[in-house]
């Protein structure tokens, strides 16, 4: 009995000390098809380092950002590696809650990192998180609408021909609509495009002193060309359509062009999913001639936390899935299609990658026509293109996001939602300090 | 002819509790629905609603990328345990409060209901540190102490409302007649507070089944359950509605089969004591 219980015991702390030799690496990543496409390849970079053992926590972006917002914050330690954005890192790298990686393997060559993301990545000449995929955004159009209307759509337009071409496509009768945009508010949804499509219309969200400029000309004229744009020749409801809306209109061929990420190109191309898949066209975001159009910049970037006590393993991990070998092992098992686009400069060399997506040159023009560090037409005093890399923006970006969404619905007037705007967004910059 | 009037009304009556029946269950015969359906499908509109390719994928898709007895098992293990542990403190403390109250009774009622009228999130960052400190973070023990606190207020005047519903008489006559406490306890009152104790195990069982704001702030891997294998299938950007529909599907099938099964005892112990 005693014998029995002994040996039972020694068999535990055995397997226990067995288990304890492999590092097990906690991942925090999103759901979206890269992220899940790496998870499913994972068993190579096991199979490489039998040491390292992985365990994947996936989530919905929002709840994602709340769960490693707030483990960083309180030094959890739950994760060894977060999946974060371009809005992160900067503010993240400040605080020293993110390891400089400077460990990524010798093979990594990270001067092959497309310079606008590798820039978003980097505080005081550091990278703190290595791109897995990058976007920016693009009009993507139906070639057959255009065709049929006479129209025909230039690499890069301006805001008056799509606004010109989005009213002469529109037939609400059967519902064609001309130009479907997000009018969801959100930081991420509405404020994203806003902010991005003010860029080009020489607005800006502060002056060098911090000052909100929603008082500006500027920003009148980009509301009320958005507002008037959308009920003109926008979808019914078009308050409430994000990202996903738009992409199910787009794909039941409901929508003449739509101005978003770059990503969804593999989506409205794909027969599988999308009605139209062989009738869509590609071109830059829009401009005014002032020297900045309306594209933004965004790369979902893995990083570990200072907290984490195993940073070696975790750079491992972190140079294999953003390695040109990983792009090369997604070719082999899922086709160029499938591989992480908008991170490499390599990848859009490939003769390859170019013949399987059609829309990799548009991708890659819109990502280099974004400088997150110089956003704008007139200076300002931070970083990021459709978002102001500063802890307040999430909370100040969904309060703004409310107003413009409001003043599309028509519960508000331009004026007065810009006014609310002003108001809001100085109240909390005082409240940061950032203004007296 | 009054014959013909009463079946008029019984026939009206059916129709119309079907109607509601049925518009309450079609947000999830719905979701069930979409979890046959290609993602593709899922979206389409006009929708359809049985023609079309019915598929198992999702399904497949889902098992291959979660691990779904993993996180149900957790799910189990956090509402039993914490509706079991609730049960044991509620029962002595309604108790208590129904048989020989004093004047701070109702007070001390009132006080524990107020603590449900904070918004959870408030007390987020103070209960995280909580649980960093004490190395809970991400374990089953932990949530089920936390989901235990959050629904004693309700396990506790659930089972106050019960057992004020049972005489005081019917205990004084079996002391009469010579009962000991325990006895009393055992023959008299466990029997008539059967039904109210189950119908709040049944009810709490679902709450902790449900509950998604603590499963899902307090977990990453080891201890999370079925809402955060829900949650990890929704996405900002690309379809994923047949998908999510699929986990839904998963995720509610136990706990909707135990409410079909315990209905009789549910509704018996929500009605309890309505109609005097």
């Amino acid at each position: 009995m005693v014998l029995t219980r002994l040996a039972l015991t020694a068999g535990v702390l055995l397997a226990s000390t067995a288990l304890a030799s492999a590092e097990t690496l906690t991942i925090a990543t999103v759901n979206n098809g890269d992220m899940i496409r790496m998870q499913k390849l994972s068993s190579e970079f096991t199979a490489q380092n039998p040491d390292i053992e992985l365990e994947w926590v996936t989530m919905e972006e929002n709840v994602l950002r709340q769960k490693v917002t707030t483990d960083i914050a309180t030094k959890g330690g739950q994760f060894d590696i977060m999946t974060i954005g371009t809005y992160e890192v900067p503010i993240w790298a400040k605080q020293n809650w993110l390891v400089a990686l400077d460990d990524l393997g010798a093979d990594y060559d990270v001067d092959d990192l497309l310079p606008a993301i590798r820039g978003g990545l980097t505080v005081d000449g550091k990278l703190y998180a290595a791109p897995f995929y990058g976007e920016s955004s693009m009009v993507m159009y139906r070639t057959d609408l255009f065709e049929k209307a006479g129209i025909d759509m230039p690499d890069a337009p301006t805001w008056d021909f799509v606004a010109d071409a989005a009213r002469k496509i529109t037939d609400k009768d059967n519902e064609i609509y001309g130009v479907c945009l997000r009018g969801k508010a959100g930081w991420g949804e509405n404020t994203a495009f806003l902010s991005a499509t003010a860029n080009s219309f020489g607005a800006r969200w502060f002056d060098m002193d911090w000052n909100p400029q929603f008082d500006t000309p500027q920003w009148k004229n980009t509301l009320t060309f958005y507002v008037d744009l959308l009920n003109d020749a926008g979808p019914p409801g078009a308050s409430s359509n994000g990202f996903n809306e738009n992409l199910a209109l787009f794909q039941s061929g409901k929508c003449g062009m739509w101005i978003d990420a770059t990503v969804a190109a593999s989506f409205v191309t794909n027969p599988a999913e999308s009605k139209v898949a062989d009738q869509v066209g590609f071109a830059m975001a829009p401009d005014n001639g002032l020297g900045k159009r309306g594209n933004w910049l965004w790369a979902w970037s893995l990083a570990v936390p200072a907290g984490s006590e195993k940073q070696a393993a975790a750079q491992k991990f972190i140079g294999w899935a953003t390695s040109k070998a990983y792009a090369e092992l997604v070719a082999s098992k899922e086709g160029w299609a499938n591989v992480p686009p908008g991170t490499r400069t390599s990848l859009y060399e490939n003769a390859e990658y170019q013949k399987a997506a059609p829309f990799a040159a548009m991708t890659l023009e819109s990502i280099k026509a974004a400088d997150p560090t110089k956003p704008t037409v007139d200076p300002v005093p931070y970083v990021g293109v459709q978002f102001v890399a500063i802890p307040e923006f999430q909370g100040i970006g969904t309060a703004v996001g409310q107003q413009f969404s409001a003043a599309l619905a028509g519960t508000t007037s331009v004026d007065q939602a810009l006014k609310n705007a002003q108001n809001l967004t100085e109240r909390e910059m005082k409240r940061g300090g950032y203004i007296k | 002819m009054a014959r013909e009037t009463t079946r008029n009304r019984k026939l009206v009556f059916t129709v119309i509790g079907w109607t509601i029946g049925l518009t309450l269950f079609f947000p999830i015969l719905w979701t069930i629905i979409t979890s046959f359906k290609t993602e593709g499908e899922a979206i389409a509109s006009p929708p359809s609603f049985v023609f079309f390719q019915w598929t198992l994928e999702n399904y497949f898709e889902v098992q291959t990328r979660s691990d779904y007895f993993k996180h149900a098992m957790n799910s189990v293990i956090i509402s039993l345990g914490s509706t079991g542990l609730g049960l044991l403190v509620a029962i002595p403390a309604a108790w208590a409060m129904a048989f020989s109250p004093t004047k701070h009774t109702k007070n001390v009622l009132m006080w524990m209901l107020s603590t449900k009228m904070l918004p959870p999130v408030g007390v987020l960052v103070p209960i995280f540190l909580i649980f960093r400190d004490f190395g809970l973070l991400d374990t089953r023990t932990g949530l089920v102490a936390v989901l235990m606190l959050m629904n004693l207020p309700i396990i506790v005047w659930m089972l106050y409302t019960y057992f004020k519903e049972i005489p005081g008489e019917i205990l004084e006559a079996a002391r009469m007649d010579g009962a000991t406490l325990g006895k009393e306890i055992v023959y008299i009152l466990a029997p008539m507070a059967v039904p109210g104790i189950a119908s709040t195990l049944l009810l709490n069982i679902i709450l902790a089944w449900n509950e998604a704001f603590w499963t899902l702030n307090l977990t990453a891997a080891d201890a999370a359950p079925l809402s955060a294998f829900i949650a990890s299938y929704s996405s900002p950007e690309g379809l994923f509605w047949a998908k999510l529909s699929a986990a839904s599907t998963m995720a509610i099938a136990p706990i909707l089969v135990m409410g079909w099964f315990s209905q009789k005892q549910l509704v018996r112990g929500l009605t309890f004591g309505a109609v005097k």
